[in-house]
């Protein structure tokens, strides 16, 4: 029994190792191949990594929830502290603070560089300000704008604005973004397996032949298939490298420049390639797209060989 | 060993290539069928090899009906058949060695029992030296023996044969002839389909001829 098995393994690898070696015989095509497998992997791919650092990079700011509460004009300090103080009597806010007019002007003369013209305004254009922050149970999207909405009925307020608003349209453009990514992987997935298929067809026509032979002394269908699918793996596996590279080398030329983009926002963000998990995952997706494009085709034209 | 029982085939391009033929060859008989170009030879040894089926009759193969095996037992049923190739039908990318063992390959067997069975196969055709060689390297003769050694690696009870001195010289299709009638000796049925009737008149054997799809 045991002797079985290992004629049995020794069978499959020899034809796993004979496949492999007539790809290498025919190098040009082998590579051209390859080359179509790894674009159409290396696409969505890439999409996904940069969509990636994109959440992992926002991730944070969902939690973020603050509302700014903008007074009028004429409303001086005092009345914000009452504001203020008014406020964190409610049984849903966690913490006020009061940017006054003043400090408000300097922080962005400091950080917006627009400190030459903001001297030429006469007096301050901007208005006392609070940050309201909610408690951790009223920070939930719906309660925080009914919060907004009792603050914006209060007297004495210009504007309230949800800082989150733009956070959760951001959310839900990746949402979009993360379909289209499934989508564009669904496709570009199908045609790894088209080509690969066509690929098979054509090295079946090729080699008629001697499927013709070994089915005259005897060989199943699974028998005269079996280095076809084997050639789709490697197909798979060969596709899933060099997609994984094409996107590692995307991620070094990126990453420089994006840090350096991301340091000029004052962010610390740096761009995170594949990590070992996905990268297993991918060679596994690669190689099962290769197979089944393989056995797609050597099951249909093997069986059409017929001596 | 080989029984054919009122077989007719048609062909799907509406040639009747085989028109009632009746004839039984007994196990470990030496057999010749013969007959000009068109008469019916070539299309006996697909019927009795399972690349064709009868359109009509009935073909009985070691007392097995071919009738009874299914698509999924081809296989299997051509694994039992050795079958020797006018065109040789050998596999140029690979050494000599390789396709003598590939009915053994086929069938599963241990790597270590084809070894042995491809070389006392090369060994009974007398290219035992040749195992390494690729076809093309050799001869139309050496590879006609190559073909024999595929057909009897796998030690089958029934060797047939299309034509397998029609390319050679008389002296080399001779030799052949006596290759296969060494094989007959140690007890395989041997068929052989040849038009060559200078070759058969040296051999006692017996003889079905065809004529226009009958047996005359």
């Amino acid at each position: 029994m045991k002797t079985a098995l290992e004629a049995w393994l020794a069978r499959h690898a020899q034809t796993l190792i004979g496949s492999l070696g007539r790809m290498v015989r025919n190098p040009l095509a082998t590579a051209m191949t390859l080359a179509v497998i790894a674009v159409a992997l290396a696409l969505p791919l890439f999409f996904g990594v940069l969509l990636q650092n994109t959440r992992s990079a926002t991730a944070n700011w969902n939690q973020a929830f603050e509302l700014s509460v903008y007074l009028p004009q004429k409303a001086g300090a005092e009345r914000a502290d009452a504001l203020a103080n008014q406020l964190r009597a409610r049984p849903d806010v966690a913490a006020v603070r009061v940017i006054p007019a003043d400090q408000a002007l300097a922080e962005f003369r400091a950080s917006s560089g627009f400190g030459k013209a903001l001297d030429a305004l006469d007096g301050n254009p901007l208005p006392n300000t609070l940050i309201v922050t909610p408690t951790l149970t009223a920070s939930t999207p719906e309660a925080t704008v009914a919060l907004k909405t009792r603050i914006e009925a209060a007297a004495d307020v210009d504007a309230v604005q949800l800082d989150t608003e733009w956070v959760q349209r951001l959310n839900a453009m990746l949402d979009v973004l993360r379909r289209v990514l499934w989508l564009t992987g669904a496709l570009l997935g199908s045609s790894v397996v088209l080509v690969v298929g066509n690929t098979i067809r054509l090295d079946i026509l090729n080699r008629r032949d001697e499927i013709e032979v070994m089915k005259l002394v005897g060989a199943t269908d699974g028998f005269a298939r079996r280095p076809f699918l084997y050639s789709g793996v490697w197909y798979g596996l060969g596709g899933g490298i060099g997609a994984i590279v094409v996107v590692a080398i995307a991620v070094a030329v990126l990453s420089r420049p994006l840090g350096h983009l991301a340091a000029l926002y004052g962010s610390q963000f740096q761009l995170t390639g594949l990590r070992f998990g996905s990268v297993v995952r991918i060679l596994g997706l690669s190689v099962a797209l290769g197979w089944l494009g393989s056995w797609i085709a050597a099951t249909r034209h093997i069986r059409a060989v017929e001596p | 060993m080989i029984r054919f029982d009122q077989v007719y085939k048609r062909y799907p391009n509406g040639r009747d290539a085989l028109a009632g033929v009746t004839f039984n060859i007994e196990a470990g008989e030496f057999a010749f069928l013969t007959g000009h170009s068109g008469a019916g030879k070539s299309s006996i040894l697909k019927l009795i090899a399972l690349i064709e089926r009868p359109t009509r009759g009935q073909v009985f193969i070691n007392n097995q009906s071919t009738a009874a095996v299914k698509p999924r037992g081809i296989p299997k049923f051509r694994q039992h058949i050795g079958v020797v190739f006018q065109d040789h039908k050998l596999l140029h990318d690979r050494p000599v060695a390789e396709n003598v063992a590939l009915p053994l390959i086929v069938a599963g067997v241990a790597r270590r029992e084809i070894d042995k069975r491809m070389r006392a196969a090369l060994d009974q055709v007398g290219l035992l030296s040749r195992e390494k060689s690729r076809p093309l390297e050799l001869s139309t003769g050496e590879q006609q023996r190559v073909g024999i050694a595929r057909a009897i690696v796998a030690k089958p009870m029934l060797l047939i044969a299309d034509e397998p001195t029609g390319n050679l010289d008389p002296d080399l299709a001779l030799e052949i002839m006596q290759l296969f009638k060494r094989l007959n000796d140690v007890g395989v049925t041997v068929m052989i389909a040849t038009h060559d009737i200078q070759l058969i008149d040296r051999f006692t054997a017996q003889r079905i001829v065809l004529a226009e799809g009958r047996v005359v």
